[in-house]
């Protein structure tokens, strides 16, 4: 049944499928991870503060964000950033930020919702007398989050943040809602161009496969050897 | 009378309905050691965990040098970086090697260059007899050697006085001596300490008085001998043939 399948396409279009997809993709990835993990460990740090002021609105946060779906987030920032740069910065007409900085936002207030339940989890899971032990040095609170708290628990959490960054990774190619060139739009854009779209799907479901696999085996060593350590 | 490093006045402290501390008044001058004993539950690490702030109290106060630690405008983290504290699970910081437990308050918190911390946390090392355990993280020492650094932790913030809660009760038998025996040495260098602890061996060697708790009562403040020779209330009595029996 391969016998009239042009495999020859993907050969041609290799360079434009990585070097500008997967490029595109590998860094909204990663920058969303980066942001998500920090907002998260914000709402994580207000959800346990105690205090309502705090702790309700991240909760509310979080619940919407979970409530929502990724594409519907994707889609209204891309209308909705520009508009809220213009109330940001003042000025007069909706500021233009492209599709990148758009769907970074997106992403990274998405996923930082998910980033903020790993995380609380993680700040739970060290124990009240580690944080006895801070505050008896004198360490303030800051001080007893930053140097003893938040290390371990990014420390006992690092493969559950790392299996949400693989999800995250392949989510990413739902930003081909606005046409955008990640792996999966410039694979899309080759399959419609050249009438090879059963060639180009399977191939870029193989890529998507390889990596997400091999990534998570990679988590999964690493966890072995943190429990080791610990 | 020596000069009073640590005045505990009328402590009272409740958990909701149920009363944790009634009334505790106790004093520690300079340089004195008081052991404080007593049934579990009867709120001996609820009582030294007032004192340098770690749990607040409800009723009563308590001053550590002159300070107030239930005034609202007492800089808490302030004061305790002047009193140090052991735990019963010695509470090191795993992911640091055992040299950045020691500098690291002494840095962020004392402002200490990095150079004076290490040197200071080399001194305290070989104190305890763990000069070249400097580079190994807490996991891979034995619990004596851990509940050692936990010691020198303290001692690098160069404390006014030190509480210890329970510090030999999680330890294997064989390791419990290393521990006492530089708690020990403490005491002869003149440190003021309040020692949770049942090991009378100790309380005999080294306090000045016993401390007997029950019910979140101190129900006996009294010196050593005069506790282990003629306790006069019945608790204590009964408390010391129960711990003395083997
Ligand atoms: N956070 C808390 N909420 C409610 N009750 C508590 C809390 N912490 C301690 N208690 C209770 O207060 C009492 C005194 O506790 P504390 O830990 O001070 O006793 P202890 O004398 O140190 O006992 P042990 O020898 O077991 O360490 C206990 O009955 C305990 O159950
Ligand atoms: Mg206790």
């Amino acid at each position: 049944m391969f016998a009239n399948f042009d495999f020859d396409v993907i050969a041609r279009s290799l360079r434009y499928l990585f070097f500008d997809g997967m490029t595109f993709t590998l860094i909204l990835t990663a920058l969303a991870t980066a942001g998500g993990i920090v907002f998260g460990t914000m709402l994580a740090l207000m959800r346990l503060s105690g205090f309502p002021l705090l702790a309700v609105p991240a909760t509310g946060y979080v619940n919407l964000m979970r409530s929502v779906p990724l594409v519907l987030m994707i889609f209204w920032f891309y209308f909705l950033v520009p508009y809220i740069g213009q109330w940001l910065t003042g000025a007069e007409r909706p500021i233009q930020v492209g599709y990148f900085t758009s769907s970074l936002v997106a992403f990274t207030l998405f996923e930082a919702a998910y980033f903020c339940e790993i995380m609380r989890a993680g700040i739970q899971s060290i124990s009240r007398g580690q944080l006895a032990a801070a505050q008896a040095l004198g360490m303030s609170y800051p001080q007893t989050m930053g140097y003893i708290v938040l290390p371990q628990a990014f420390r006992n959490m690092l493969p559950v943040l790392l299996t949400q960054t693989i999800i995250l990774f392949q989510d990413t190619s739902l930003v081909y809602v606005l046409s955008i060139t990640d792996f999966l739009g410039a694979a899309s854009k080759v399959a419609q161009r050249d009438g090879r779209l059963v060639e180009m799907y399977l191939f870029a479901a193989v890529v998507y496969f390889v990596i997400s696999f091999a990534a998570s085996q990679g988590v999964r060593a690493l966890s072995h050897r943190t429990a080791i350590i610990r | 009378m020596t000069d009073i490093q640590i005045d505990i006045n009328e402590v009272s402290k409740w958990y909701g309905p149920f009363q944790v501390l009634n009334r505790c008044s106790t004093k520690v001058g300079k340089g004195e050691v008081v052991v404080v004993c007593g049934p579990s539950g009867s709120g001996k690490s609820t009582l030294i965990k007032c004192v340098n702030g770690l749990e607040p109290f409800t009723q009563g106060a308590i001053t550590v040098d002159g300070i107030s630690v239930g005034d609202p405008k007492t800089n808490l983290p302030k004061l305790r970086a002047r009193i140090g504290m052991v735990f019963q699970h010695f509470e090191l910081f795993p992911h640091l090697t055992v040299m950045r437990n020691l500098v690291l308050a002494q840095i962020k918190v004392l402002g200490r260059s990095s150079g004076e911390a290490h040197e200071n946390g080399m001194r305290l090392l070989d104190r305890v007899g763990l000069r070249d355990q400097a580079e190994k993280f807490p996991g891979e020492l034995s619990g004596g050697q851990q509940q050692r650094v936990a010691i020198a932790r303290a001692l690098a913030m160069d404390p006014i006085a030190m509480l210890f809660d329970e510090p030999t009760s999680a330890l294997d038998p064989e390791m419990i001596k290393e521990v006492l025996d530089v708690m020990v040495g403490l005491a002869r260098d003149g440190m003021t300490m309040i020692v949770v602890t049942h090991e009378m061996g100790f309380a005999r060697q080294v306090a000045r008085r016993v401390v007997f708790m029950d019910k979140g009562e101190i129900v006996e403040d009294a010196p050593t001998e005069e506790f282990f020779g003629s306790p006069r209330s019945e608790r204590a009595q009964m408390f010391l043939s129960k711990i003395l029996q083997y």
